[in-house]
């Protein structure tokens, strides 16, 4: 077992990314990401890798799209107005059926909006945020050790499904420090038949496309992909339980707001109030098996956010509006505090909202 | 019997979509023949891009990616960063090089990306249907300057041949024309040489080609030929606007 070390979120998941074997990082600074590209700066020019900070957010992922399509595991990591200017990248990523990695610490918005943590990027990153109909895996971690562990997964599924990744962390995320154990990982890559290597005559040329100007054409594509995803719907749900084995009011939460709902719970069990938690991992696919065997069980639910209620929707449609669903948020990079979170599960408890 | 012409291995047997008496063709077959004659095909990258050169993946006898518009130097630098080893370039046109995606242009020429750009300039917007460029001549009439291109409301044009060699990272820029065989004959050395350039490891080569868009100029195919000689050349002057390398290699 390797030693646990203290480390920030930021800088756990660019060593993660190293030790998947990532070696091709493009970024432009945005706060509070910066840490990520500081780390790259130092790390890869020693490892043989590539570091290269890009003259814009948008140049940025489309050095990713040209480093992916050679068959590389390649990253770029931003905060939200930055995401929004990838985002045109990110679709064309989609369209191209191309891995990669993205990573989105969150800040408040909309517009320039704040510097500090929130999960306001909820609905761009689970409903694609670029043009077009395609989806994103979406992670959520909540702790310095996930965000380097959820690396490891995100650059392997990304390979699997042949889809961008989204690791969607927050300003807490990034900037908080926390012992984490880096175990060194082989990974198994998938093979890249289609990547772009050169011919070297012996083969027919590979090409990376999303152009389909015949609509019977962009429609079996658009129709193939999604067979993928209802695979990845089916197969790739995580999410994490806490306290729910007799839970009659279920919080759902994600990241930071998880840990704050976390001590809320414990506090409302101490009250007699029996108070459990599913902590989404993955928000696309959203952990819709957990949260309907959970309506079987439990009188209602709690979304925790830091917005203005994005996943609350998510919620509801996965239990399919069996149980009241109330919201507790904060915004513009304000975070929850537990009592408030303890108030609202106590409320829940009397059966009011 | 001796062959005196064949077509380029380094293009397929697709036909092309061009309009009759567009250049396009003329500048494929200039890229194919110097990555024959350099013996690169198998290890080039082709980089399309936005605009009616959007289907150069399906001209070109190697592997090919598509890019957003004006983002081709952007995803050209993914991939050469991946692996040197291999040749990538760039086929852009006016619109896409010039105007939205004038960032990544400076950008990639600036910090000397070992790649080669072809640069397609017909001073108009040609596969949306001829909309003024930010090349499109002063007074040039077009689908959304119908009155002609007006310097004092939307201002002049972009000569980015002259704006590139003003950058240290540009190694080699040069403005060709294939409106005639000499023009052609050049070309074919100055693209030639952009390739030869990078397989050298030297650095950042664009050559622009000034070319024509008969159907969204409204002019007959000769006709074309003629205003590139008359009205597009005197504008943008053909010749060599930085050759790092070869100064270099003169010290």
């Amino acid at each position: 077992m390797a030693e646990k070390i203290l480390m920030k979120g930021n800088e756990a998941l660019a060593e993660a990314a190293i030790m998947a074997g990532c070696r091709h990082y493009f970024g432009y600074p945005i706060t509070p990401q910066t840490e990520v590209a500081a780390y790259m700066s130092r790390r890869m020019p020693k490892i043989g890798g590539c570091f290269l900070q890009a003259e814009s957010e948008i140049a940025a992922i489309n050095m990713v799209i040209g480093a992916a399509a050679a068959g590389k595991r390649a990253m770029t990591s931003s905060s939200s107005p930055g995401i929004s200017l990838k985002s045109e990248g990110i679709s064309y990523m989609a369209g191209c059926d191309l891995p990669a990695l993205i990573v989105n610490v969150q800040r408040g918005g909309p517009g320039l909006g704040g510097i500090q943590p929130s999960q306001s990027d909820y609905f761009q990153a689970t409903r694609g945020g670029g043009h077009g109909d395609y989806h994103l895996l979406v992670l959520a971690p909540s702790s310095v050790q996930e965000m380097a562990d959820l690396v490891f997964k995100g650059f392997d599924l990304a390979e699997k499904y042949r889809m961008p990744c989204m690791l969607l962390a927050d300003g807490t995320m990034g900037q908080m420090m926390e012992p984490v154990e880096l175990t060194e990982r082989t990974g198994d890559p998938a093979p890249k038949p289609w990547a772009l290597t050169g011919t070297e005559g012996k083969r027919r040329p590979n090409i990376i496309n999303s152009l389909a100007l015949e609509p019977a054409e962009l429609e079996k594509w658009n129709e193939e992909r999604f067979q993928r995803y209802d695979i990845v719907r089916e197969k790739e749900q995580m999410s994490e339980s806490y306290r729910m084995e007799d839970a009659e009011i279920c919080v759902v939460a994600f990241g930071i707001a998880a840990r704050v709902a976390q001590n809320a719970i414990d506090a409302a069990r101490e009250k007699g109030i029996k108070a459990g938690m599913i902590r989404p991992i993955t928000l696309w696919p959203f952990p819709e098996k957990a949260l309907k065997a959970a309506a079987e069980q439990c009188k209602s639910f709690i979304s925790v956010e830091l917005n203005m209620g994005q996943m609350i929707e998510d919620v509801r449609l996965a239990i399919e509006c069996k149980r009241p669903v109330s919201l507790c948020c904060r915004t513009g990079g304000m975070i929850p505090s537990p009592d408030e979170v303890l108030a609202a599960i106590e409320r829940a408890a009397e059966g009011g909202k | 019997m001796s062959i005196v012409f064949e077509k380029p291995r380094a293009l397929t047997d697709a036909p092309l979509h061009y309009c009759p008496g567009c250049t396009h063709g003329i500048i494929h077959r200039l890229v194919a023949e110097a990555l024959d004659s350099l013996d690169i095909t198998g290890r080039t990258i082709g980089v399309a891009s936005v605009g009616c050169s959007v289907f150069a993946y399906n001209y070109f006898n190697c592997d090919m990616v598509q890019a957003a518009h004006g983002r081709a130097p952007a995803v050209a630098t993914g991939v050469k960063r991946a692996d040197p080893s291999k040749i990538v370039f760039t086929y852009q046109g006016d619109g896409d090089l010039a105007s939205i995606g004038t960032a990544e242009t400076v950008h990639s020429a600036a910090r000397g990306e070992n790649i080669t750009i072809i640069f397609v300039n017909n001073a108009i917007y040609g596969m949306t249907g001829g909309q003024m460029a930010p090349t499109s001549l002063p007074g040039q009439v077009t689908q959304t300057s119908p009155y002609g291109r007006d310097v004092n409301t939307v201002g002049y044009p972009v000569r980015i041949c002259e704006l590139l060699a003003t950058l240290d990272g540009t190694g080699y820029v040069e403005r060709v024309a294939v409106n005639n065989v000499k023009n052609v004959r050049n070309a074919k050395k100055a693209i030639e040489k952009a390739f030869r350039n990078q397989v050298e490891g030297k650095g950042f080569s664009l050559i622009e080609v000034i070319s024509t868009c008969p159907t969204n100029w409204g002019k007959t195919p000769q006709d074309a030929l003629k205003w590139v000689e008359t009205d597009m050349i005197p504008y943008y002057p053909l010749g060599v606007y930085k050759d790092k390398f070869s100064e270099e290699a003169a010290k």
